[in-house]
């Protein structure tokens, strides 16, 4: 499954910078919600994780279910799931490759604090700032995982467009 | 015949099909029937075990099998069992990427945090509702482990609220006795300990605070020979010392052992702060590459301190260190707090590392500990002679002895007005040593001086002055005006 493509439209791109930065210092999460490996809909989930929100989420079953259901309702495919790896960089971890399912696209940003506290203040921003984002895909035999290539729709908003990859 | 529901990411495994009927008795059985079908399955619900992976839920109905009998749970004819995910992931946890954490030891901290006993998580409920802290945290800071240097002014807070706060294990180091003098500032030690070791006090008051807490005391001067040892088995390094060589000891064995260095000074009203010797950040000699030429700093001893001002500073120490534990917030690295506490201000200065700093930049010329008395130009304390030197000083007997038999001598105090308010010398006039340049013609070059202070440091420099300007006959009174209070007259008090 060599480069494995994922297409956003920029109001998802943003939707997740936003989310990761409004739950930092904790991990957030969400389902990712499309066709055909262009995402059109991101839908935030609550992290559930027992083990400490600055380091794990976790998806329960039941708004796993939730996320199924409201795929169907939006018309598409559960294409995989986002979450945001808080002063961490954007790149899978062992415990998430060992809680991986296959075919799931897995889209991390990574949320960093912002410790110039002039520009800070200037942009009356909150303490973080969403950075890299990547997407992953678990290869079949479970071994690792494969980083395939986050791209955006074409229409979509040109300034967001540098910030993919930036 | 039952069906399973397979979730979206398992459909590749099923060509494509949502739904499958197959045989068997109990959710095992059909599992077990299902794999046998689609083998590309087993990998993904199985781990290597044969266990079901943690992150797959299989539900009989509405039901989740591990409050039914797991894969015993009977399935009848029109059941419908899901297989449904949780979806988990989160950071490493093994390193720590963001450089600025402290790397617990790894003695403690291999393997899982220890955990909390019912108690525990009763004494430390108000940290545990939070979550920037919650189990994880007050884990990581029950198998932390943090060394105070000094358990006086600022040690006393920094020890008090670390223990209180569940750090797993403090060390202090110390070796001085508790004085009346120190019970102004020093809130570890009580009226009755004066006379006792410090740490025998600090680690009875700690015991009681929080009895869960590891104290290790260490009573020994700090020193180049001992500091890396003691500082090894350490996560975070607390300053609170109150003089430079031992400053810039404790600065350089941070450096040199990548340990933190959560550091305070206090002076009279003025306190500062910051955490030093962290891997990319500045130390405290990237700020003060060279120490002051001695004597023009003065000790708090020498200059008083605002007795709540330890307090102040050894608690913004103390919070730095738990930060640091945690993980959490933006610490003092490259950030140099001065508070003022006559205007009631924190001033924050910018501080970068320096690549010339000779300890911790790009070519350090200082390897290894140095003689830091050596180095801030300080004597080592040698033993007291026990003949005063009777060209340059007299003792407090010998002076009182000149006085009865009626011999006209000077003393001159060189203290501050206020210190002179507390006792002095009957006949002796106040000239305080900074004044003394301006004022020293005031003086007799042909008269005998006696030149008196607290404990005659002070008074040498002035002596020492006198004698440049022309003054013959000027001594220095050894011990001061407390060898004064000790040797002739008990009845005033001293401070």
């Amino acid at each position: 499954m060599a480069d494995r493509q994922l297409t956003m439209t920029a109001e998802v791109d943003l939707a997740i910078r936003r989310h990761g930065e409004e739950t930092y210092p904790h991990e957030c999460c969400g389902a990712l919600v499309g066709r055909d490996s262009v995402v059109s809909a991101c839908v935030p989930l609550p992290n559930t994780t027992e083990e400490g929100p600055r380091r794990r989420f976790l998806v329960r079953p039941s708004d796993y279910r939730d996320a199924e259901r409201q795929t169907a309702a939006l018309g598409g495919e559960l294409l995989g799931f986002y979450h945001s790896h808080p002063d961490h960089p954007a790149r899978p971890s062992q415990y998430d490759l060992d809680h991986a399912w296959p075919t799931f696209a897995y889209v991390i940003v990574s949320v960093v604090a912002t410790n110039d506290l002039a520009r800070r203040s200037a942009e009356q921003e909150g303490g973080a700032k969403a950075a890299d984002m990547t997407v992953w895909y678990l290869e079949d035999d479970r071994s690792s995982f494969e980083e395939g290539t986050l791209n955006h729709a074409e229409n979509s908003h040109p300034d967001a467009a540098p910030a993919v990859h930036g | 015949m039952p069906k399973i529901l397979i979730p979206t990411p398992l459909r590749p495994y099923t060509d494509k099909q949502d739904a499958i009927d197959v045989a068997g008795a109990t959710v095992g059985e059909l599992l077990a029937d299902l794999t046998r079908r689609h083998g590309g399955l087993k990998a993904h619900l199985y781990n290597e075990q044969g266990k079901l992976r943690s992150f797959v839920n299989i539900y009989v109905n509405d039901e989740d099998i591990r409050y039914l009998q797991h894969e015993q749970t009977p399935v009848h004819s029109g059941d419908t069992v899901s297989i449904i995910p949780s979806v988990a992931g989160g950071v490493e946890t093994t390193t720590a990427a963001d450089g600025h954490s402290v790397r617990l030891q790894a003695d403690r901290y291999d393997g899982p945090l220890p955990e909390l006993t019912n108690d525990e998580i009763k004494r430390y409920s108000r940290h545990l509702i939070m979550p920037e802290v919650g189990m994880e945290g007050q884990r990581k800071l029950k198998a932390a482990s943090v060394l105070c240097i000094g358990a006086g002014g600022l040690g006393s807070p920094v020890a008090m609220y670390l223990a209180a706060a569940g750090v797993g294990r403090l060390g202090l180091v110390d070796f001085d006795v508790v004085d009346f003098s120190n019970l102004q500032r020093q809130i570890l030690h009580g009226t009755p300990d004066v006379g006792r070791s410090k740490l025998a006090s600090a680690k009875d008051r700690l015991n009681a605070l929080n009895p869960e807490v590891q104290i290790d005391t260490y009573e020994t001067a700090l020193s180049s020979q001992n500091a890396l040892k003691l500082f090894e088995p350490y996560d975070v390094i607390v300053d609170g010392t109150d003089n430079f060589p031992t400053r810039y000891l404790v600065n350089d064995a941070c450096v040199l052992l990548g340990k933190p260095n959560a550091y305070g000074s206090i002076f009279r009203f003025e306190g500062q702060a910051s955490v030093f010797g962290v891997k990319d950040g500045p130390c405290y000699r990237c700020l003060y590459p060279e120490p002051p030429p001695p004597g023009l700093v003065p000790s708090c001893a020498e200059g008083g301190v605002l007795g709540v001002l330890p307090g102040i500073i050894g608690v913004i120490q103390a919070t730095e260190t738990i930060k640091l534990i945690l993980e959490v917030g933006e610490p003092l690295i490259g950030r140099f707090l001065i508070f003022d506490a006559l205007r009631m201000k924190f001033r924050e200065l910018k501080l970068r590392k320096d690549p010339d700093c000779p300890v911790c930049g790009t070519h350090p010329t200082v390897k290894q500990l140095i003689d830091y008395d050596q180095f801030c130009g300080v004597a080592p304390a040698a033993p007291e002679p026990a003949v005063a030197d009777n060209a340059t000083e007299i003792t407090a007997v010998e002076l009182k002895r000149r006085l009865d038999r009626g011999d006209t001598l000077k003393i001159v105090d060189v203290r501050e007005p206020n210190e002179y308010q507390i006792n002095r010398i009957p006949g002796s006039v106040l000239i305080p040593l900074g004044d003394v340049p301006r004022r020293y013609n005031e003086l007799n070059p042909e008269e005998e001086l006696v030149m008196q202070c607290k404990s005659g440091a002070r008074s040498a420099r002035a002596a020492d002055f006198l004698r440049s300007v022309g003054f013959k006959k000027v001594r220095n009174l050894k011990g001061g005006i407390l060898g004064w209070i000790d040797q002739v007259d008990p009845s005033q008090p001293k401070y």
